[in-house]
């Protein structure tokens, strides 16, 4: 197995005095489904934006799919997100007045893809998840716990290497949070890595591995 | 390790990004798009509209021809009216190029339509005698009845211009209508259409220099030559005319050229199109600002959307784009439409007045050019605020 991604040393900071990361170093191996889990401000979204390309870390290196990402242009963490990195986040962030399958379809719209071949995969993404019958609906005409599927649909869409999921379950409530957790566990067979982090213990002591964060440094990894 | 392809957003795409914008708020979307069409439609119209009646004086004068000139006795240098001399016409008739030549004459004596009007009810009407070759020289047409001719210039019969006619209460010619001149009942034989070269024709009444001398007991001195002369020598004619004229006090002879003054009319519409232009211009720049503003709410309204779209690969230019192409698509719309209304105002108003509607392609195309131009300015800054936020700053901010 071979690391699809590789974090050494990471260090964030905001201003002169605020420390969210202070020497986080992680391997995340092709097809792992983990969780990143810590109290609130332990700085695992802080972790979450800098391993996702979102944000730059202070100091330390990131490998992402074999690609050096601090070495990157701006433009081309762009592209590598296009590609290789889908996210879900806690308020699904789905547009309004669109139809699921056009979110869904949004997935893949920076990657160049005529809309014919966007909207035909973007139908495939939402049978996998399970709204072959919602799509045509809108984001009003959803359950959260829908709303959500169609975010990881739209994640999952552009095949990534690896998924982060921010608090996937925050906003719902639990049958429809264990659904979309059942929904995460069946891509990652499937062979999508994915990344889940969350402030909730039981979800995490669910996953196969878990890393604990506090204060902004690893507590404990059980991988380790 | 797979090789990084480039994100990439086609400009087709880039066009649909930014009308789900406009189609997710479409009355916000409306309301901005109609200042620009306000003030998009006020200039055209008012171009249109000055276009219009310009090619409608101009054409105008086509018809009417620009080789018209007129000599009238200016002033001594005593500041007294100066008078024709009664070789006038023979000498003029002698210039090469001249074609035509008609001559009118003041004749003192008022006008009524009986002899019970009160004595000062002169209706502003001005009795002058004139050739029969007037309406040939000056293009001007009869609304009804005849002009004089060599026979009735003999005896009491009256053309009437269109506002003596008017002012009379004629409505035609013939049928033995008569009118006083000068004490004695004239026979109206002729009613003139307005003069557009002469308009001081249309409030006189015209009576033969014969039948002057002979009923009224005035000559008439000639009081204006009009000269049609051929349109290539109009220039040389004109710097010869009052040495011909009255070769011992040139100066006191004034010649003028009629179509001029149309023709300053014409420019001088232009100068009144450029105060409603400018009118124009500022409806024009509340309705950009209007643009920029409701650009300026939106970015702050989709942090979360500019951030999702970063996550998904967008690059910085990426969302520039989508926030300028909303704005550019919202003033194109208002600049079609706003086009489109100024065309339609601008042609009821030509056919009302029985213009021919001219609505110049470089008005259209201009209107809808100065349209992206201000929604291109109006949206620059939203969009540059919308690609500088970082991604974590936009996600956060739910």
């Amino acid at each position: 197995m071979s690391a699809v991604l590789e974090a050494e040393a990471l260090e964030k900071r905001y201003g002169s005095d605020v420390a969210a990361l202070r020497g986080v170093s992680l391997a995340v191996e092709d097809g792992e489904l983990l969780a990143i889990v810590g109290p609130s401000g332990s700085g695992k979204s802080t972790l979450l934006h800098v391993l996702g390309t979102l944000e730059r870390p202070s100091a330390g290196t990131i490998r992402i799919d074999g690609h050096e990402a601090s070495t990157l242009s701006e433009r081309s963490l762009a592209a590598l997100r296009a590609s290789a990195i889908g996210f879900v986040f806690q308020q699904f962030f789905l547009l309004d007045g669109r139809s699921a399958l056009d979110n869904v379809a949004d997935g893949l719209l920076y990657g160049g893809r005529p809309l014919g071949e966007r909207r035909a995969r973007a139908e495939e993404a939402l049978v996998r998840v399970g709204l072959a019958h919602r799509l045509e609906h809108r984001p009003n005409q959803l359950s959260g716990g829908e709303q959500q599927r169609v975010a990881v649909a739209r994640s999952i869409v552009g095949e990534p290497r690896i998924l982060f999921a921010d608090e996937p379950t925050g906003n719902l409530d639990t049958v429809s949070g264990q659904a979309v957790v059942d929904l995460l566990r069946e891509l990652n067979r499937g062979g999508t890595t994915v990344i889940v982090i969350t402030h909730d213990r039981e979800l995490a002591l669910d996953l196969p591995r878990r890393v604990e964060l506090r204060d902004g440094l690893v507590e404990l990894d059980t991988a380790a | 390790m797979t090789e990084l392809a480039p994100s990439r957003l086609s400009a087709r795409d880039v066009l649909r990004v930014g009308a789900v914008g406009l189609r997710a708020r479409r009355l916000r979307a409306a309301l901005s798009a109609l200042g620009i069409a306000i003030g998009i439609a006020a200039m055209v119209a008012v171009l249109a509209i000055s276009e219009s009646s310009k090619a409608d004086l101009l054409s105008s004068l086509d018809r009417l021809g620009t080789n018209l000139l007129t000599v009238s006795p200016g002033q001594s240098i005593f500041g007294e009216e100066a008078t024709l001399p009664d070789t006038a016409r023979a000498m003029t008739r002698r210039i090469g190029p001249v074609e035509a030549l008609s001559a009118t004459g003041t004749v003192a004596a008022s006008v009524y339509r009986s002899e019970l009007s009160p004595a000062a009810e002169t209706k502003g009407i001005s009795t002058l005698a004139a050739d029969p070759s007037l309406p040939a020289t000056l293009g001007a047409t009869l609304a009804d009845g005849v002009f004089l001719d060599t026979a009735s210039a003999r005896y009491p019969a009256v053309v009437l211009g269109s506002t003596a006619a008017r002012r009379l209460g004629i409505a035609r010619a013939g049928g033995g209508v008569q009118v006083v001149v000068g004490g004695r009942r004239f026979t109206v034989v002729g009613i003139l259409d307005p003069v557009t070269l002469v308009p001081s024709l249309d409030s006189a009444a015209l009576v033969g220099f014969r039948a002057a001398g002979r009923y009224l007991d005035d000559e008439g001195d000639v009081s204006s030559l009009y000269v049609r002369s051929d349109p290539e020598d109009v220039e040389d004619v004109r710097s010869v005319l009052a040495r011909t004229v009255n070769p011992e006090q040139p100066d006191e002879v004034d010649v003028s050229r009629p179509s001029d003054a149309i023709e300053a009319r014409a420019a001088a519409k232009s100068a009144f199109t450029s105060l409603f232009l400018g009118l124009g211009a500022v409806a024009l720049l509340v309705g950009g600002v209007g643009i920029a503003n409701v650009m300026v709410i939106s970015v702050l309204e989709r942090r979360s959307e500019i951030g999702l779209r970063r996550s998904l690969g967008a690059t910085r230019r990426h969302v520039g784009l989508q926030f300028l192409t909303e704005s550019l698509l919202l003033s194109l719309a208002g600049g079609v439409a706003g086009v489109a209304l100024g065309a339609g105002i601008a042609g009821a108003y030509a056919s009302s007045r029985g213009w021919e509607i001219v609505v110049p392609a470089v008005v259209l195309v201009g209107g809808v050019v100065a349209a992206l131009a201000v929604g291109a300015v109006a949206g620059l800054y939203p969009a540059l605020r919308a690609a500088r936020l970082a991604p974590v700053e936009a996600l956060r901010s739910v």
